[in-house]
């Protein structure tokens, strides 16, 4: 996939950010607002995705390669099975939610019924967020550019 | 009319019929049913998980196995795609 025009490429950097932010702030809100892990990493690797399409395959593999994308993506899915079994430990059942009802680390529990919403909450929901969260952003963004740079390549071999 | 196209007009016939007659079945849009789950999680997911946002407590507390599953699924997916497209790169 070649790069695309310099209009396209400055508009892309600038709407860039903002489209990064939103997804950030999706996955580190998902236990007080709509959204979650799967949701927010969709809007990250979007973003990524935005960039791939606006300044080619080949300057965003210089970048960032796919090696480094799937040691990302592991080790999302080990933070998230570690928690899990974390629950089993220090808990009862696997996937116990054990961080809840302590003092300093997402263990407070909210008033019951609708207010006003403390981040400081939901035990292990919002790691096991950033944990899905990660693991989405970069394996989304790991298929996209990893069948980019793909053809691109066999295109060219080809001519 | 061919016999080919006989059997399709018959067997469209029947899947339509079937189909009328479960969306006549259907449950009426827009009336609650009654259901002890539902009512469980409204009620305790604050108490219980301490998260404000009850579906992201389903997901990642109650049905936690469900979203390891996704999680799998996903990884799947990746591996199988890289491995895929690793191959035609170095053709």
């Amino acid at each position: 996939m070649t790069e695309m025009s310099k209009i396209v490429r400055t508009i892309t950097a600038i709407a860039f950010p903002f489209a990064m932010i939103y997804g950030l702030y999706v996955i580190a809100h998902g236990h007080l607002t709509p959204g979650g892990g799967f949701q927010g990493g969709a809007v990250v690797a979007s973003a990524c995705a935005m960039i791939l399409v606006a300044f080619g395959s080949k300057w965003t593999i210089d970048k960032i390669k796919e090696k480094r994308l799937s040691v990302f993506e592991s080790v999302g899915a080990i933070a998230f099975i570690g928690l899990a079994f974390f629950g089993l430990i220090f808990g009862a059942v696997f996937f116990n939610n054990f961080l809840v009802g302590n003092d300093y680390l997402f263990g407070i529990i909210p008033v019951v019924g609708s207010g006003l919403a403390d981040i400081n909450t939901a035990g292990v929901i919002p790691l096991m967020n950033f944990a899905v969260g990660l693991k989405v952003i970069v394996g989304l963004f790991a298929i996209v550019l990893v069948m980019a740079y793909a053809t691109t390549n066999y295109k060219e071999g080809k001519k | 009319m061919s016999k080919r196209n006989l059997a399709a007009a018959v067997f469209f016939s029947i899947v339509a019929v079937v189909f009328i007659f479960s969306a006549l079945l259907m449950h009426p849009f827009g009336v609650l049913d009654e259901s002890d789950m539902d009512d469980y999680v409204i009620e305790n997911t604050q108490e219980e998980t301490g998260a404000n946002n009850g579906v992201t407590s389903v997901v990642f507390d109650y049905r936690g196995f469900d979203t390891l599953g996704e999680a799998t699924v996903l990884f799947t997916a990746v591996a199988a795609v890289i491995m895929i497209f690793r191959r035609l790169k170095n053709d």
